[in-house]
């Protein structure tokens, strides 16, 4: 979804985009989370543009944009796993199921698998500290996970990638 | 003279709509599906549930309602038939959603075994009821009178509750006496300083300007909290009236909720919310004909703790990076824009709302002289019964954990119990008849807090607590102030190096004299509250500190450098389930005989007593000074 835009059907899409919002300063994190939501990210012809619609120089988008952890300036992959690092799951040894997690995906916190399939994340809670430890894959929850669930779940969305592709 | 008979309209057909569920010639099932039951499978039992009605043509109207806060049996599931009191069952997963057809539905009996209790105050057709249920027997739910009861994504549902009638009696007395009701009912901000509500709001109302804003904090970032979550998914108007009634009160203008990213059910709950407003006129110019006009938007937060706190919320609004500001000037002077600006915390809002709609002399009959009125609190940890509760402020600690939350896991000892989140502390077992409110958790060296409650147990090592707390304020702190910056990034440091085994006894000191100077630094109450969690668990848990120090010890197995991992040669068949789990092989041994564990190279995951069979226990642990501790870097090096 990501790769597969070209510069100038970016920067089309952008415009319109752009129209939701006004083109003053405080519309810049709205339009970086709509960016990041229709193209994965945001990629420096989206700041560019950003920055000619604002009059904003396209630093000080950079400026903002990298303040806050949801931004990401590289493509994420297809399936994103957040792992929940909230106290409620710390204390439930969240900690061993990203280790299942690293060793299962062999990709470190913040990078991607080599296939693009999966992203690697850590978040500060996601809010289901009653089901400690959790994680989320692009935005479903999964809640009490122990290293062999984890396990299972990344068998089972291979699994599907692989049928899909079988098709 | 404002337009209630309009309103009077809408009541009459939000009864009738209400009425529908009420008086029902169809069984109603309500299906508990905020994020928490959707993480239990909520909506896949839902799912089950209606396909299997169908093919037993059987039909039933379903109702997604929020939070009832037992997160420990969810999925839940309510059934009112069509005749009799609704009856409460959970945890449904989807593997039981046949069998609860089956009963529930064919049957039409009661599945004891999953019930959770009727909706009545009294023992009904032989039935325990619902309120006395031992998490829900102490809890009085005033803010979360909906949750869990009505469609939140329902208009008519929360009209039908009384909804919109303390925005209406605000039009009617006017601002003047809505203070004076929020002042007497000594309402204090929700967020966890616990400020006055009616003086922030009378700063803002004193101010003259030409437009005033009103900021709903949504941006509910300890790690280790979820109340807001839980009231925005599972009553939003409640939120949203609080919202209508302290503009009015300040004359605001505009108002904004910031809500975090990371709650995307609450931010579409609230949108729809809002929508339903402005559709109703609720919002907009000239609400009711009153000649007060109010806009609500909805700002999404983009993942910064800091943004939390007032001032830097407020430039994230503007367009900037979240950084804080000096007060003063307060927001109330001079905050969005530079206009008067008051930020009130979510709950506190729904709070405002209840006051109204109850009056101020019932609001006080909760809570204690100077914390009046409930606080909910999120539950979890080592602890039984996890899930989202609300107490009157004021009754023990003990009470909470042990009565509302049923006891520690496994029925182990208590150690500690942590609020406030990553600005707030420990507090020990032997504190445990603290009553909670403002002022007694902050003596104990803890803060109230937003209500984030965390149970620790004895498997929890008090230098780790401090060391995760202090790693999340040190990622999370922006920048702006020198101590909060180095201080906070120095502080864990030296608790990182503790956890190792390679602390000193002149590192405890280090850390106090840093803390002072990180809290004495900060302009915001990120820095200004960051040493907490090491200042209270060296308080109270100096002696893990030492312990670690001194003889190298983890008494609760926590910090893998100073734990070390052996096999009893007795008791070790030879399985080789160890063997195979290591993940950097170094366990040996023949199939049928027993495995040695090669100290100098074993990282110290803990994997192989993970999977040792219970059946022979044979892997065991060590902490203390006889630990031969190695470099994990040198291991590297031999590894290769």
């Amino acid at each position: 979804m990501n790769s597969s835009h070209s510069e100038s059907e970016l920067v089309f899409g952008i415009q319109e985009l752009f129209k939701k919002h006004p083109a003053r300063r405080s519309s810049i994190i709205p339009l970086l989370q709509e960016i990041q939501e229709h193209y994965g990210y945001v990629s420096p012809p989206a700041v560019d543009a950003m920055s000619e619609y604002l009059g904003v120089s396209a630093s000080e988008i950079y400026g903002v944009a990298s303040f806050y952890t949801q931004f990401k300036f590289v493509p994420p992959g297809k399936y994103v796993i957040q792992i929940c690092q909230g106290t409620a799951c710390h204390v439930r040894a969240s900690s061993i199921v990203l280790e299942a997690l690293r060793e299962e995906l062999k990709v470190e916190p913040g990078h991607t698998t080599s296939d693009g399939l999966f992203t690697l994340e850590r978040v500060a809670c996601v809010g289901c500290c009653a089901l400690a430890p959790v994680m989320a894959i692009n935005g479903k929850v999964y809640a009490q996970m122990t290293q062999d669930k984890v396990r299972e779940v990344i068998k089972e969305y291979r699994q599907k990638e692989e049928n899909k592709t079988g098709i | 003279m404002i337009a209630e008979d309009t309103m009077e309209i809408l009541y009459e057909r939000a009864q009738e709509e209400w009425d529908k569920i009420e008086n029902n010639t169809l069984p109603v099932v309500f299906v508990g599906s905020a994020t928490c039951g959707r993480a239990g499978g909520a909506l896949e039992t839902e799912e089950i549930i209606k396909n299997l009605l169908i093919q037993n043509k059987k039909y039933a109207i379903f109702v997604e309602v929020g939070c009832l806060g037992l997160c420990v049996l969810e999925p839940i599931i309510m059934v009112q038939p069509t005749e009799g009191l609704p009856i409460c069952y959970g945890p449904i997963r989807p593997e039981n959603a046949e069998e609860f057809v089956r009963r529930v539905f064919i049957e039409e009996g009661v599945w004891e075994e999953k019930l959770i209790g009727v909706m009545s105050t009294d023992v009904y057709r032989g039935l325990p009821p619902i309120s006395k249920h031992p998490m829900l027997e102490l809890q009085v739910r005033n803010v979360l009178r909906n949750c869990g009861l009505i469609d939140p994504e329902n208009f008519y549902h929360y009209l039908a509750h009384n909804g919109y009638r303390g925005f209406l009696k605000s039009l009617n007395i006017g601002t003047d006496a809505v203070l004076e009701e929020v002042k007497k009912s000594g309402l204090r901000g929700r967020g966890g300083a616990g400020f006055p509500t009616w003086k922030k709001w009378s700063f803002a109302r004193d101010t003259s300007a030409d437009i005033k804003y009103l900021i709903c904090n949504a941006d509910e970032g300890d790690p280790g909290a979820f109340m807001n979550r839980s009231v925005l998914e599972g009553d939003p108007h409640s939120v949203l009236e609080g919202m209508l009634i302290a503009g009015y009160t300040i004359g605001a203008r505009y108002g904004y909720v910031y809500c975090r990213a990371e709650y995307p059910l609450a931010l579409r709950r609230l949108e729809i919310a809002i929508q339903q407003m402005y559709e109703h006129g609720l919002l907009g110019k000239n609400i009711l004909s009153s000649g007060f006009s109010f806009d609500i938007t909805i700002k999404k937060g983009a993942g910064a703790f800091v943004c939390g706190e007032e001032t830097a919320l407020i430039t994230s609004i503007e367009g900037h990076r979240g950084m804080p500001r000096p007060r003063p000037p307060f927001p109330t002077n001079s905050g969005l824009w530079g206009k008067p600006t008051v930020i009130q915390n979510v709950e506190t809002l729904a709070n405002v709302t209840l006051i109204l709609q109850r009056g101020a002399d019932w609001y006080v009959q909760y809570g204690t002289e100077n914390s009046r009125g409930t606080k909910t609190f999120a539950l979890a940890g080592k602890i039984k019964r996890t899930g989202l509760v609300e107490i009157p402020l004021g009754i023990p600690l003990r009470k909470v954990i042990f009565d509302v939350g049923g006891g520690i896991l496994d029925d182990k000892e208590v150690k500690a119990v942590q609020t406030g989140g990553p600005s707030g502390g420990c507090i020990p077992a032997d504190m445990l008849d603290l009553p909670v409110d403002y002022e007694s958790l902050t003596k104990a060296g803890s803060i109230m807090g937003s209500g984030g409650m965390i149970v620790l147990d004895e498997d929890n090592c008090m230098v780790d607590i401090a060391r995760y707390f202090l790693s999340f304020t040190q990622a999370e702190s922006c920048g702006k102030c020198t101590p909060c910056r180095v201080g906070t990034r120095a502080m864990l440091g030296i608790l990182e190096r503790i956890c190792a085994g390679k602390g000193e006894f002149a590192d405890i000191i280090r850390l106090e004299t840093l803390a002072q100077t990180v809290k004495q630094g900060s302009l915001c109450g990120l820095g200004q509250t960051a040493p907490n969690p090491v200042l209270s668990t060296l308080r109270y848990f100096r002696h893990e500190y030492e312990e670690h120090i001194k003889s190298n010890e983890c008494r609760a197995f926590v910090c893998g450098p100073l734990i070390s991992y052996h096999i009893d040669p007795e008791r070790c068949v030879g399985c080789t389930m160890c063997a195979k789990a290591c993940p950097v092989k170094v366990i040996s041994g023949k199939r049928k005989e027993a495995h040695v564990i090669d100290q100098e190279t074993c990282i110290r995951c803990g994997q192989c007593l993970r999977v040792c069979p219970a059946m022979y226990s044979a892997v065991y642990r060590r902490s203390g000074s006889r630990v031969r501790y190695e470099p994990i870097k040198e291991r590297k090096k031999k590894t290769g």
